[in-house]
């Protein structure tokens, strides 16, 4: 009998992280794809910013509204700086603040939420009514109503920004972390004797970060393209750092004169087109996540 | 009490209270500063003299909870106080008076853009669904998730590129006054309700073509056709009695929207807008301006929201039979 043992085949060894991460990008839709290259083109400009501009951020190089040509590959801008080197900064400022404050805004909200959610109890009331109440005016008007009060700065942008939006972060956490809070292993855990921060950390947050990861991207876009408004509005991140939004304010009297050289597009355009590009292709790498992770479809 | 009614009740209670600690919200945001306001538009080197002066002149020495009910009594009454620009001066301009025909303005280029775009979006937002995955409902997708991530500023100069500067069909500034006429208006607010209009479509037909789609795929749909019910008769006599409570929330969701969108759209065509108003005054830091418009925004944003509330309520036959 026990000479017969069933002749296992060998086990497979099991997909290393590397592997599955090549057979989900080789099953990506070409948009997904434009996607991430863009996104890819993008960090890599923030972050070789200085080695790849020809001039320096706020370095004036020429007179005053020079048309694109040989020299300055994008013309200059109303008190002669490089145009394209600008652009390129901006990446790095505008991004980076960008994601700063996404960053805060998640460690607030994200471990509030969780945190809510394990306790429950008159913390959690009391959280999710101010919540609430956050949630009831818009991220822009309030926003603009405390630059105002506190004074605009890049800090200030940053810590407003990121406790707007920590409210709409809070509110996904904590609804998605009640329905993990009530599993077994939680349980488990707390009867284990685990401190709250490995409750949290190695037993709630892994298993709610999918929808977080996605909420991550549209939350980017949407802090980038806040911060966009408000820099365009003459109250974000404020000369002479480069960034886009500014850029698009101090060059819209351009867009009334013809435009004779290479590129044929009014400057405005160009860093409001770096603002657009990049929220697009955020948004086509977040939808194919989100089809991936949740196997959304809305059709049934 | 009927059970309609009793919830209507208290939505509108819930609305009222989110009112009261929204403007509770807006009055402290001004008293949260470390070292309070006076010190932060003077500079930390005022001398405590100086302080007291900037703070007994616009009354910011008595009680904060006094100051609310007086500032809140006085709103519902209709008076925002005084702005502080030309405070110190002989002429005392009252927010109201600023803040009135900006208000009517923002109104007008709101409404516009609400007759226009909320026919437009469901339409667009109906022919999506029923025909799912068609050639047009792919293009109409991709069009508005390419709208819905390009910042308002940037179609509004696209807009302002081709169709005021190429084309000259629109002028490319919207400078409006109170001798304007009616149709004149019209014209000089079409660029900027045109923006407005492409932004909220795009929301809009999204998210009817999903509630619809959720709609059309429910079991009651599927025993209409299965009982050989036409087409129209399943849409108008079974589809449409549960779409009304979506159709208000993504209508009313995006009017709300507009009061985010008209600030920058109102900036980028020199429209004389409560939006407008706010960034300039947010710029000369003019708080009790600020205030004002931040209220209104805000009132209007829960209002719009409640209205949804309500109307999804009033339109569930649940709630209308109750068991």
């Amino acid at each position: 009998m026990t000479a017969q043992a069933p002749q296992l085949r060998s086990v497979r060894a099991r997909r290393t992280f590397w592997e599955n991460t090549k057979r989900t990008l080789a099953s990506a839709p070409i948009s997904a794809w434009f996607g991430m290259i863009v996104i890819l083109i993008y960090v890599l400009a923030a972050i070789f910013a200085p080695w790849l501009a020809p001039h320096g951020e706020a370095e004036v190089v020429g007179k005053a509204y020079q048309p694109a040509g040989e020299q300055f590959f994008l013309g200059t801008d109303q008190i002669g700086r490089d145009l394209f080197s600008r652009l390129i900064y901006g990446a790095r400022n505008t991004i980076g603040i960008a994601f700063l404050t996404t960053l805060l805004s998640f460690a607030i909200g994200g471990t509030l939420g969780v945190l809510t959610a394990l306790k429950r109890g008159w913390l959690d009331q009391a959280i999710s009514r101010v919540v609430d109440a956050f949630l009831a005016i818009p991220v822009l008007i309030f926003a603009l109503m405390l630059l105002a009060v506190a004074g605009k700065s890049i800090l200030n942008l940053i810590l407003i920004l990121a406790l707007l939006d920590s409210t709409r972060v809070f509110r996904l956490a904590r609804a998605t972390a009640l329905n993990v809070v009530v599993m077994d292993y939680v349980e488990a855990a707390k009867l284990r004797g685990e401190k709250m921060g490995w409750i949290i950390f190695k037993e709630v947050l892994p298993n709610i970060l999918p929808p977080l990861i996605t909420e991550f991207g549209l939350r980017f876009c949407f802090v980038f393209l806040t911060i966009a408004a408000l820099s365009f509005l003459g109250v974000g991140i404020q000369p002479p750092t480069a960034d886009w939004g500014s850029m698009v304010a101090e060059s819209k009297t351009l867009i009334t004169f013809p435009v004779r050289t290479f590129p044929w597009i009014p400057a405005p355009f160009y860093p409001a087109m770096a603002i657009a590009l990049l929220t697009v292709a955020i948004n086509f790498v977040v939808d194919w996540f989100l089809h991936k992770t949740s196997g959304l479809r809305d059709e049934k | 009490m009927h059970p309609v009614l009793k919830t209507v009740l208290q939505r509108l209670g819930l609305g009222l209270l989110t009112l009261f600690v929204v403007s509770v919200m807006i009055f402290a945001s001004l008293e949260m500063l470390p070292g309070g306001f006076a010190e932060a538009i003077l500079g930390q080197g005022a001398t405590p003299e100086t302080v007291a002066a900037f703070n007994h002149q616009l009354g910011l020495d008595r009680p904060a909870a006094l100051r609310y009910f007086e500032w809140i009594g006085n709103v519902l009454h209709g008076d925002f106080g005084y702005s502080y620009a030309g405070a110190g001066g002989s002429i005392k301009k009252s927010v109201s008076a600023i803040i009135a025909p900006r208000l009517y303005n923002t109104f007008f280029l709101a409404i516009m853009t609400a007759i226009f775009a909320v026919p437009l979006a469901l339409f667009l937002g109906i022919m999506a669904a029923l025909h799912r995955n068609s050639l047009f409902d792919r293009a109409v997708n991709a069009a508005t998730l390419t709208t819905i991530a390009t910042p308002e500023f940037f179609i509004a100069y696209l807009l302002m590129f081709f169709f005021a500067i190429q084309l000259k069909w629109f002028p490319s500034l919207s400078t409006v006054s109170e001798g304007t006429s009616l149709l004149e208006h019209i014209y000089r607010a079409a660029l900027p309700s045109i923006t407005l209009t492409l932004v909220i479509v795009a929301h809009m037909m999204r998210m009817t073509r999903a509630a619809l789609i959720n709609l059309l795929a429910s079991p009651y749909m599927e025993m209409a056709r299965l009982k050989g019910v036409s087409q129209r008769d399943a849409i108008i006599h079974h589809a449409l009695p549960n779409a009304w409570a979506p159709i208000a929330t993504v209508i009313a969701f995006n009017l709300a929207y507009l009061v985010v969108g008209v600030v920058v759209v109102e900036v980028v065509f020199v429209y004389p807008g409560i939006g407008q108003l706010m960034v300039d005054s947010v710029s000369s830091r003019n708080m009790p301006v600020v205030q004002a418009c931040a209220l209104i925004f805000a009132a209007t944003y829960i209002l719009l929201n409640l209205s949804a509330d309500i109307v999804s309520i009033v339109t569930n036959p649940r709630l209308l039979h109750p068991k």
